[in-house]
């Protein structure tokens, strides 16, 4: 009995250390940013969340990100207001996320300064519609900490983004989102 | 013993499966206040004031019409031929401090508000059941005195109107709204009149699709406050946004577009017949 106990203590010991050991480095920030653009003739709209958690793990290359809808900040309130309530219904939908990979991670080094780039690819999933994207990223490491920066295009329609024809033309089908987060080795 | 030990297996590991997806994440939420937004589209029930205010720096351009009764029938289009209206807007003097004018054809009247919204529904790190607000109306009528002969007074041009806002928004879909008020006239037509009257307003919002919905409004007069031949206000109407502008089409039995005279000047009744149409378009302009 004794023996059994000790045992199934040692094997789940084991697991949990192998579980949490990533092997390289977690880089982390819950400060990224993320910004997005929609560009028409009729208007711009532009809104940026500061709030945005994100990681990436310096050896598998993996590469997370978690937005909150209603950490979009938009110079008009009545604009955050319909961007939660209207478009993004952000009660039923409050979270966007990105989980994805650095293709080429061993390019990146993050312990020598210096600016890196590599093809990072993923599912980005927004009112739970997932889809592939992938873009070049920027990996700038200076003083231990890397800056990611990267941009890609989305089209609002693919992710269940209803635009009612009234608006349709202040409402770009190309929406340009920038990506830009400082991050610091966490273990 | 086997199955203790799977026991422990699926405890051990039940949290790592399911923190698999987004693992290098930080999991623990840090408590958050969330704040509800959008009780009601835009800062009116339907004739009332909803707990909305406009934001900062913001600028809403009201224009208010109630049309004739729709008894009149063809011959009057429905009512269209007459109406009575307002034109005004409300400021953000902060997100929560609103002001507003107005002027309205019925009685000439120019009226003045200041709102002050100091409670907000939230829930999370800090819980608040209802968002509150306070406001306050002036009006002044300034139609030509009745009797020019004898002494008037500006002060008996003047008539008050306060009311405590009180609202929660209880599904994504329903708010509702109480709003205690006072409407204080400083002359009334005879002295058996009550120059206060108590009322209580009731606000219910029902959203049909993100951007339309349905609102409905009483106006509870206290027994014994009205005039004989004057009645509660009941409206029953249509919110539809639709970006930069909401238009509120409904039906009413008040032609009065604001406090004092839609809650205490109400003479028509719905089960007369006697509904009107009407409308308020609002226009958010930012400085």
């Amino acid at each position: 009995m004794k023996k059994i106990t000790i045992l199934t203590f040692a094997i789940l010991g084991l697991g949990l250390v192998a579980f949490t050991n990533h092997g390289g480095g977690i880089y982390k920030t819950n400060t990224g940013n993320i910004n997005f653009f929609s560009h028409t003739s009729v208007e711009d709209i532009t809104a940026d969340n500061h709030k945005v958690k994100t990681a990436f793990d310096a050896t598998s290359g993996k590469i997370q990100f978690s937005a909150l809808i209603k950490d979009f900040e938009f110079p008009k309130a009545l604009m955050q207001e319909h961007f939660n309530e209207n478009y993004m219904e952000s009660t039923q939908f409050p979270k966007s996320t990105f989980n994805g990979t650095i293709e080429n991670m061993s390019v990146v080094k993050t312990t020598v300064d210096g600016t890196y780039t590599s093809k990072v690819s993923g599912k980005l999933t927004i009112k739970d519609v997932t889809k592939d994207v992938s873009t070049i990223g920027t990996f700038t490491v200076k003083s231990g900490v890397v800056n990611t920066k990267a941009t890609f295009t989305i089209n609002p329609e693919d992710y269940n983004i209803k635009i009612p024809k009234t608006v349709s033309g202040k409402i770009s089908r190309e929406i340009k989102i920038t990506v830009d987060a400082d991050y610091r080795h966490a273990h | 013993m086997l199955q203790r030990i799977l026991i422990f297996f699926i405890i051990a590991y039940a949290p790592l499966v399911y923190a698999q997806d987004l693992d290098l994440l930080d999991d623990v939420e840090e408590p958050v206040t969330e704040y509800a937004f959008a009780t009601f589209k835009t800062n009116r029930v339907v004739n009332g004031h909803s707990i909305e205010t406009v934001a900062k720096k913001e600028f809403d351009f009201k224009i208010s019409h109630r049309f004739g009764f729709l008894s009149g029938g063809l011959y009057d289009l429905f009512g269209l031929d007459q109406a009575t209206m307002r034109i005004g807007g409300d400021y953000g003097i902060t997100d929560n401090l609103n002001v507003g004018i107005g002027r309205s054809t019925v009685d000439k009247t120019y009226d003045g508000f200041v709102k002050y919204k100091f409670l907000k529904q939230s829930t999370g790190a800090k819980n608040m059941p209802v968002t509150a607000a306070w406001i306050s109306h002036m009006g002044v009528t300034t139609l030509k005195w009745t009797d020019p002969n004898r002494e008037n007074y500006f002060s008996s041009r003047l008539h008050y109107t306060h009311q405590l806002l009180v609202a929660r928004k209880f599904t994504e879909g329903l708010s509702v709204q109480l709003s205690p008020t006072l409407v204080h006239k400083n002359l009334v037509d005879s002295a058996n009149l009550k120059n206060d009257i108590l009322a209580l307003g009731i606000g219910v919002r029902q959203k049909l699709t993100n951007r339309t919905t349905l609102n409905l409004e009483y106006y509870y007069t206290l027994p014994d406050q009205l005039e004989e031949n004057k009645t509660n206000v009941l409206s029953v109407g249509f919110d539809i946004e639709t970006g930069g502008h909401v238009f509120q089409l409904f039906f009413t039995n008040s032609s009065g577009p604001f406090e004092k005279s839609f809650i205490t000047d109400t003479k028509a009744k719905w089960l007369d017949g006697d509904v009107r149409f009407g409308f308020n378009i609002a226009r958010v302009f930012n400085f």
